[in-house]
């Protein structure tokens, strides 16, 4: 009895040695990140909506290593070293990515050893300015600037502007408790647009809301977007919370 | 010296025993397969190949493919734990509604070699064989017909392509995809080419024929016709090299194929189709459409066919759909809730659209005799569509109601379908909710709605074991009077037009005709959407028109914009509501207790809302193919 456990004993330490063999790649470890700028100033979009698409080549079949922007704009890759190219698949963005005179995406060579940040360059149809959101009186209002980014032929005119709040951090056109909308046609002064919504009752209640602003291109799918804001306001029932 | 003798004339036998012939030792016939010249040599063996063939038909909604393919799009609510995701999801996946590449170019590959070796045969009589040619061809069609709705222009592969790994080339067998446009005119071609060889009888039903090969013509170039003519509103959707995207001066063109193709059916030239007017009720009627598959049924044009007796060729379509508290299956049932949505669609019997009228001028509810009174007075086909609460199926009545209101207003109800409680100050228990709901439980009617198109009231045709054999209609005749009436009014015969839509109408119990004038763009999509939900139009519909992404635009659905706008084309439509019925306690005035109100809700399960993308238009076509095949090109938006 004691030989037999003996051997079952030696047996698994030798298995579990044998196994012990390295016997798989490291996890990558070398992280690109940065995000969709213009003129250094971060692009808000809709959270997974804008997605970009990583290629490496020289390893038989090609295809997409993809995912997509955060509302901030903001990217990240865990990738092993070498080097990569990248682009933003075309009818993608609220913004003018470069395009070969085939019409297709350019790319983005990335030569990756080490971890990298990396901001990419984008034109975008409009940028809202210094957004002012404010919390009073069961209202969230924000004032802000449009500014025409694209004039040439290209240029496209405004859908609406849509003002959002929401409960969570995740604000956009599929995420929101409550919106107010101004078309395009209706702003008269650019430089000067308002808009107030109503905060409903939530459940639970919180004394906070997220908000930010979204600006529909005409015949662009994706919204521009204002940096999501954190708006605090008194519940008047709950005072006692309020802090 | 005996001993080796013997050696010697075993030998010798063994040597002679083994002196067969190869060819006699090896070429034995097998009998297991059947050699080509053998299985094309007997019309019997041809129809069973054939028979495979037919079965492998794609369809996006069809009875065989389970309940989930005609759910979805805001028409219905999904009334099952497994697939709530269809109402919590915020967008559709790229490749949705796409096709398994490697599967359907297999079923081409195997339709071209059917078609070549029945060119090849001999031995079968020349009608024979150009019926069966005809039947191969306008199956090779179809498909191609479905591959381009769901994926524009694809490889129009139109012989058995032979790879040769001597050579090892795959750029011969690597085929880029066509024009979209390319596709249909294949498509149109093919319908031209081989109408004339197939039965004009209107009994055929489940094998191709005149006018099904008419009706596949007339659909194909409608499809055509309005993704030229309205793909100029999304010129986003569209490829530099015509793979997606026809251009809009070829709409005109393809608007009088259709409208021609359609008139040809219409004329009696491909059997004598008719619109089935047979029972006196019309709702009843309207409901026998999908149900009736004797020769009286003229509408059918193309159906899949499924035999019960014996056969056991059936489906689970009534399995999953039937009403909960009359479920031949103990506890499977209810799954496809038919929505609000669709049912405030349905018109008033003179021709104008309204909400169904749950709440009079002053915001008061309005107070109904019995359950079904809200609905009197519309479109037939709401009650042949729909199974309303206190419906009739199978001679017993659904028990759909949500609880009773008090006098106060508030709601006493239970959230256990069927439960008794006592109500307030009385001592007995009643009844307090519905058998079938709604209430937030799976298989009940969550929004207050069952659904009755294609559900089989034959005994037993609930049961798991037994199924249903009601028959999936592909093509019907009155889709063709719609084709004809869109085709039509698009070419400026809006008189034309309100002729082919009277027809259709009045079986539906629109008496009232519509005249020329009434007929807009707005007309034709309603008309389509009342009379062919829940059989597979509504995404291709949307699609074509390019009214898709402004229909399902990913903003939540609110109750304004549910009850405005009622018979619009481009109408919001991205969450499922729901119709709850209460019953009034309220002893205290006789007036109203024991009445009936109604609320719309929105069912609590629904959190998302249907958002389609420009990049939806057309599905994804998978990297593994693009990679293997660098000359097909991405779908735009994507």
């Amino acid at each position: 009895m004691k030989v037999i456990s003996h051997y079952i004993l030696l047996i698994a330490i030798c298995a579990s040695v044998a196994s012990c063999k390295k016997d798989n790649y490291d996890a990558p470890e070398s992280k690109l990140s940065g995000r969709i700028v213009y003129k250094g100033e971060p692009i808000g979009v809709e959270n997974f909506q804008v997605p970009y698409e990583l290629y490496q080549f020289g390893f038989g079949k090609v295809g997409a290593i993809g995912s997509s922007f955060g509302q901030d704009g903001s990217f990240s890759a865990k990738l092993f070293d070498g080097q990569y190219k990248l682009i933003i698949p075309n009818g993608q963005g609220p913004f003018k990515w470069k395009q070969t005179s085939a019409g297709d995406p350019d790319s983005v060579v990335i030569n990756l050893h080490g971890s990298q940040t990396l901001d990419l360059d984008v034109t975008p149809y409009y940028m809202i300015r210094t957004p002012q959101l404010t919390a009073a009186g069961g209202k969230v209002s924000a004032t802000f600037k449009i500014e025409k980014i694209v004039v040439d032929a290209t240029a496209k005119p405004i859908e609406n502007v849509v003002l959002y709040i929401n409960k969570t951090q995740f604000v956009s056109g599929g995420d929101n408790i409550e919106r107010a909308e101004i078309a395009g046609s209706a702003i008269t002064d650019p430089n000067n647009v308002s808009l107030q919504v109503n905060i409903p009752a939530t459940i639970p209640t919180q004394n906070y809301v997220f908000a930010r602003i979204g600006l529909k291109i005409e015949g662009i799918e994706d919204r521009i977007f204002s940096p999501v804001q954190k708006n605090y306001f008194l519940i008047p029932s709950m005072c006692m919370l309020c802090n | 010296m005996k001993k080796i003798l013997s050696i010697a004339i075993i030998t010798f036998l063994i040597g002679m025993s083994g002196c067969k012939k190869d060819s006699d030792f090896l070429d034995i016939p097998p009998i297991q397969i059947l050699p080509n010249d053998v299985a094309f040599s007997d019309p019997a063996l041809v129809l069973s190949i054939l028979g495979d063939l037919y079965n492998r038909q794609v369809d996006f909604s069809s009875l065989d493919n389970g309940w989930r393919s005609f759910a979805d799009f805001s028409e219905s609510f999904p009334s099952e734990n497994g697939s709530y995701f269809l109402v919590q999801r915020n967008d559709w996946g790229y490749g949705e509604w796409g096709i398994d590449w490697a599967g359907t170019y297999t079923y081409i590959r195997e339709l071209n070699l059917f078609l070549e070796r029945i060119g090849a045969s001999t031995a079968l009589a020349s009608a024979e064989k150009t019926r069966f040619t005809a039947e191969g061809r306008f199956l090779r069609a179809n498909l191609y017909f479905e591959m381009v709705k769901r994926m524009g222009g694809v490889p129009l592969i139109k012989t058995s392509l032979q790879y040769d790994p001597v050579k090892n080339d795959p750029s011969s067998v690597q085929i880029p995809r066509a024009k979209e446009s390319e596709v249909y005119d294949f498509v149109i071609s093919e319908a031209e080419a081989i109408k004339n060889d197939l039965p004009a009888d209107v009994n055929v039903k489940s094998r191709a024929s005149k006018a099904a090969t008419l009706a596949m013509e007339s659909r194909a170039a409608l499809y055509a016709a309005s993704i030229a003519k309205y793909g100029v509103s999304t010129p986003q959707v569209a490829l530099p090299g015509g793979e997606v995207g026809i251009p809009a001066s070829m709409a005109a063109a393809y608007y009088t194929k259709a409208l021609a193709a359609s008139q040809e059916i219409i004329n009696g030239n491909a059997g004598a189709y008719q619109i089935y007017n047979v029972l006196p009720d019309k709702s009843e009627n309207f409901a026998a459409v999908f149900l009736d598959k004797s020769s009286v049924n003229q509408e059918a044009i193309l159906i899949e066919d499924f035999k019960a007796a014996g056969a056991g060729r059936t489906h689970g379509y009534t399995t999953n759909d039937q009403p909960y508290s009359i479920s031949d299956e103990g506890g499977d049932a209810g799954r496809l809730n038919p929505s609000l949505n669709l049912v405030e669609s349905f018109e008033k019997l003179d021709n104008t659209f309204a909400p169904i009228p749950t709440k009079d001028a002053a915001a008061n509810p309005i107070y109904y005799a019995n359950p079904q009174d809200i609905f009197a007075g519309r479109d037939a086909r709401l009650a042949g569509t729909v199974l309303l609460p206190n419906g009739l199926f199978k001679g017993k009545r659904v028990d759909i109601w949500a609880g009773y209101v008090l006098a106060d207003g508030s709601v006493f109800t239970s959230d256990e379908a069927g439960q008794l409680k006592k109500l307030p100050g009385t001592t007995t228990d009643v009844q307090v909710v519905g058998k079938d709901g709604p209430v937030s439980i799976e298989f009940r009617a969550q929004s207050g709605f069952y659904i009755r198109k294609y559900l089989d009231p034959t005994v037993g045709s609930g049961r798991r074991g037994r199924g249903s054999d009601v028959a999936f209609i592909r093509y019907r005749y009155a889709e063709i009077l719609l084709n004809a009436a869109e085709a039509a009014f698009e070419l400026g015969q809006p008189g034309v037009a309100a002729g082919y839509m009277n027809q259709v109408r009045a079986r539906a119990g629109l008496t009232t005709p519509l005249t020329a004038g009434d007929i807009t763009f707005d007309r034709i999509v309603h008309e389509r959407r009342v009379e062919l939900a829940f059989e597979g139009h509504t995404l291709y519909d949307n699609k074509r028109w390019r009214i898709a992404h402004i229909i399902w635009d990913g903003t939540p659905t609110t109750l304004t914009d549910l009850i405005s706008n009622i018979g619009t084309a481009k109408k919001r439509s991205t969450q499922p509501w729901g119709l709850w019925p209460y019953k009034v306690y309220n002893p205290t005035n006789p007036a109203t207790n024991g009445k009936w109100i109604f609320r719309e809700v929105l069912p609590s399960v629904v959190s998302g809302t249907n958002r389609f993308q420009l990049g939806n238009y057309y599905s994804f076509i998978d990297d593994n193919i693009r990679a293997a095949n660098p000359k097909i090109v991405r779908q735009p938006n994507q």
